[in-house]
């Protein structure tokens, strides 16, 4: 079976879900004939055409606002924001319009908005940003940031399926980075449900998108010191699964959490307060975090990589927090 | 500004029925009025006073099955697209049984399901992408509708209303945009918004049909609106109407609207657009007293049921504060398609993903657009007061001018 890379697993979730069901369609600035900045929707406008695939000007409020209209007659549009970057630009329409339609007045908005986040590629302030927790902080959304090609495709489809507006993070560091076998059948992966990638009795590292390769890479290092780290990949951010973070805390009685994401208002916060309201008796010590700097994501490399959290940032914060 | 010289052709029966809705509209306001100084409104209250024939004339140029999002002084839109003055009242007094069961006030809510009414939201301009993609949806699902949406003077400055006048017109999605002059932002005229005499001048930078009208003619607007209406419906993309009128009282009820001339309003309640549809029906003599009269007593009636109904509503209960920010099986989801599916998926939806630029976009261009403009000229009705999508002027810049501006 071939191996499939995150991005074209991303791009196989868009044409199965688009063959499936006609009242799929995707839209954004150069999806059609250019296929996408990074090629996530290469070939759709040819199998699809130009009503379903849909160039866009250079407009995310309308891009995002025209989905809105779409998925209120019943279609259900994906939105792609170039850069998920970019998503500012329509954090009006998001935030006021797509996430409180519902409760306000019972107006269901099933439309996905999804694009490339995060750093480690050298692309600076505008291209590399992981704004995922302005979104967090919005009842009426669902977030999603997958960290392997199989989660990818399955929390994609569920995505598109879903009634609520759902948005997808894409790491663009792991676009092409990683890949695996899929499935030949068809598959979905549900949204709001965190998965344990490596068991461990030590401590529990919580995390997700590329901080969960980096904290699996930890865990290895950790494992040569016969420390245990468990590994839980978040998957989904909104709605969180508190369920699967208080039972790994309850088996390690310790908690590292792990974001490339910057550190204040970080998840990695919200977690914290959800364990010690939930699970502090089962607490040895205190809870850590390893997260990117407060800062804007800077361009030079070596600027970069001090900026973002890596291997041995989370293997050291780990050690210390065995010493409990 | 001049209307009346065209005679439109009333039909009795929907004259009749425009005076009812004008009527009730005016009714209504006075009453929540009432309701706001009996402290009975829970927040603000935003009339409509001087702008119904506006909401009217525009909303009742459309058929049953096309799509509205009203903003929140388009009360007369809310009934001709069928709701109750009740819905209007137990949204203002905040009630359980309002559409948004209380979560939400005012003019807030909408009906996906049968009226096909979309909620505004506070933020201005965001309805104009909105309905673009209702638009397009429409046309997508193989339904012949029109969407149409209103936006006040202030609001055609935000971004979101140029991202979506530019989208509806690349997409000629079948939109109509009703750009509701009042001449106010809150506290800051229009001349400190815009720097144009025409509001409809917006248009024509996106190459979209626009018209001028009084908005105070409930006769004019509604002829313009099925104009605007029809040319949407016929695939001639989208349609911008400015209807210049006067917002008659302050922003809400809060606000005395002391900046505002005194003479300008006197200037405005010469020209109220209820006195002066009265005046055209006894003058094309389509009513009596009597069927008057009718009218009067059956809104009487309607408004003292329905205001009884919303003081006999109780609050929501606290606990439905927690409830339906998802939605969890609560709707099934589907379109209503009226084209055959298959055009959609592969094969053959398939195509050569491969752009055709006119003449490559050179600027020795001169021929094609002589060649456009006489294919345009074909193909499109001209109405006395309408702007053409592009004016000779536009099109006869040259090629030095051009290039000044790069």
């Amino acid at each position: 079976m071939a191996q499939v890379t995150y991005l074209d697993a991303i791009r196989q979730a868009m044409i199965e879900e688009m063959d499936r069901d006609p009242a799929v369609l995707l839209m954004g600035e150069d999806v059609g004939v250019y296929g996408g900045a990074f090629k996530a929707s290469a070939g759709l406008l040819e199998r699809f055409g130009w009503e379903r695939v849909i160039d866009t000007p250079i407009s995310e409020t309308a891009i995002v606002g025209a989905a809105v209209g779409m998925s209120y007659l019943g279609l259900r549009p994906i939105a792609e924001m170039q850069f998920i970057d970019f998503i500012a630009c329509a954090f009006n329409q998001i935030t006021n319009f797509v996430a409180k339609s519902h409760y306000r007045w019972g107006a269901p908005v099933p439309l996905v908005i999804r694009g490339p986040a995060g750093g480690g590629v050298h692309d600076s302030a505008f291209h590399s940003a992981n704004p995922e927790m302005y979104f967090v902080h919005t009842p009426g959304l669902k977030v999603i940031y997958p960290a392997t090609a199989y989660d990818a495709k399955g929390l994609l489809k569920s995505a598109i399926r879903d009634n609520n507006p759902v948005l997808f993070f894409e790491h663009k560091f792991l676009y092409r980075r990683i890949k695996e076998e899929l499935p030949e059948e068809d598959y979905t992966v549900p949204i709001g449900q965190a998965i344990v990638r490596r068991p461990g009795r030590d401590l529990s590292i919580v995390t997700y998108a590329a901080m969960v390769h980096a904290s699996l890479e930890a865990a290895e290092l950790l494992a040569k010191e016969g420390i245990e780290a468990e590994v839980v990949d978040l998957r989904t951010l909104l709605p969180l699964d508190r369920q699967t973070i208080i039972e790994s805390v309850r088996r390690t009685n310790k908690l590292l959490v792990v974001h490339e994401d910057t550190r204040t208002g970080g998840i990695a916060g919200e977690i914290a307060a959800l364990v010690t309201e939930s699970a502090f008796d089962d607490l040895d010590g205190p809870i850590r975090r390893v997260t990117a700097l407060d800062t804007p994501v800077p361009f030079s490399p070596p600027l970069e990589e001090h900026f973002l959290p890596n291997a041995a940032r989370i293997a050291e914060a780990a050690r210390d927090l065995a010493r409990y | 500004m001049k209307s009346d010289s065209a005679r439109p052709e009333l039909k009795r029966e929907e004259a009749l029925e425009l005076y009812y809705f004008m009527r009730l509209n005016r009714s209504l306001d006075e009453l929540l009025v009432r309701l706001f100084r009996q402290n009975k409104i829970v927040g603000g209250l935003y009339g409509s006073l001087g702008q119904e024939a506006t909401s009217i004339g525009t909303a009742y140029a459309l058929a049953k099955g096309d799509w509205i999002a009203p903003l929140i002084r388009n009360v007369g839109s809310l009934l001709v697209r069928g709701f109750k003055p009740r819905d209007i009242m137990t949204q203002y007094m905040a009630r359980v049984t309002s559409p948004t069961q209380g979560k939400d006030g005012t003019c807030h809510f909408g009906d996906l399901k049968t009226r096909h009414v979309i909620s505004p939201i506070s933020m201005l301009g965001d309805l104009i992408p909105v309905m673009t993609g209702v638009a397009m949806a429409g046309r997508y699902l193989g339904q012949k509708i029109v969407a149409m949406t209103w936006i006040g003077d202030g609001g055609t400055s935000t971004g979101a209303f140029h991202e979506g006048m530019n989208l509806a017109a690349v997409q000629r999605a079948p939109l109509v945009v009703v750009l509701e002059n009042n001449q106010w932002a809150y506290s800051t005229p229009v001349n400190r918004q815009v720097p144009l005499r025409d509001l409809a001048d917006r248009a024509r930078a996106y190459g979209v049909t626009s018209y001028t009208v009084d908005g105070n003619d409930l006769v004019a607007v509604l002829r313009i609106a099925r104009e605007a209406v029809g040319r949407a419906r016929q695939g001639d993309g989208p349609v911008l109407i400015e209807a210049k009128t006067m917002r008659m009282l302050g922003h809400a009820q809060h606000d005395p609207a002391e900046y505002v001339p005194r003479e300008m309003f006197e200037y405005w309640k010469a020209r109220d657009p209820l006195s002066r549809y009265e005046k055209y029906l006894d003058e094309h003599k389509l009513w009596n007293a009597k069927e008057k009269a009718a009218i009067h007593t059956r809104i009487e009636r309607e408004l003292a049921a329905d205001l009884e109904f919303a003081e006999n509503s109780p609050f929501p209960p606290a606990e439905l504060a927690e409830q339906g920010v998802y939605c969890n099986g609560c709707h099934a989801i589907e379109a209503d398609w009226r084209r055959d599916k298959r055009e959609l998926m592969p094969p053959k939806s398939s195509v050569k993903p491969e752009w055709t630029i006119k003449n490559f976009g050179g600027l020795e261009t001169e021929a094609v657009f002589a060649a456009d403009r006489a294919k345009q000229q074909d193909s499109v009705i001209e109405p006395s007061v309408a702007h053409p999508p592009q004016t000779d002027h536009k099109r006869k810049l040259t090629a030095p001018a051009r290039r000044a501006r790069r």
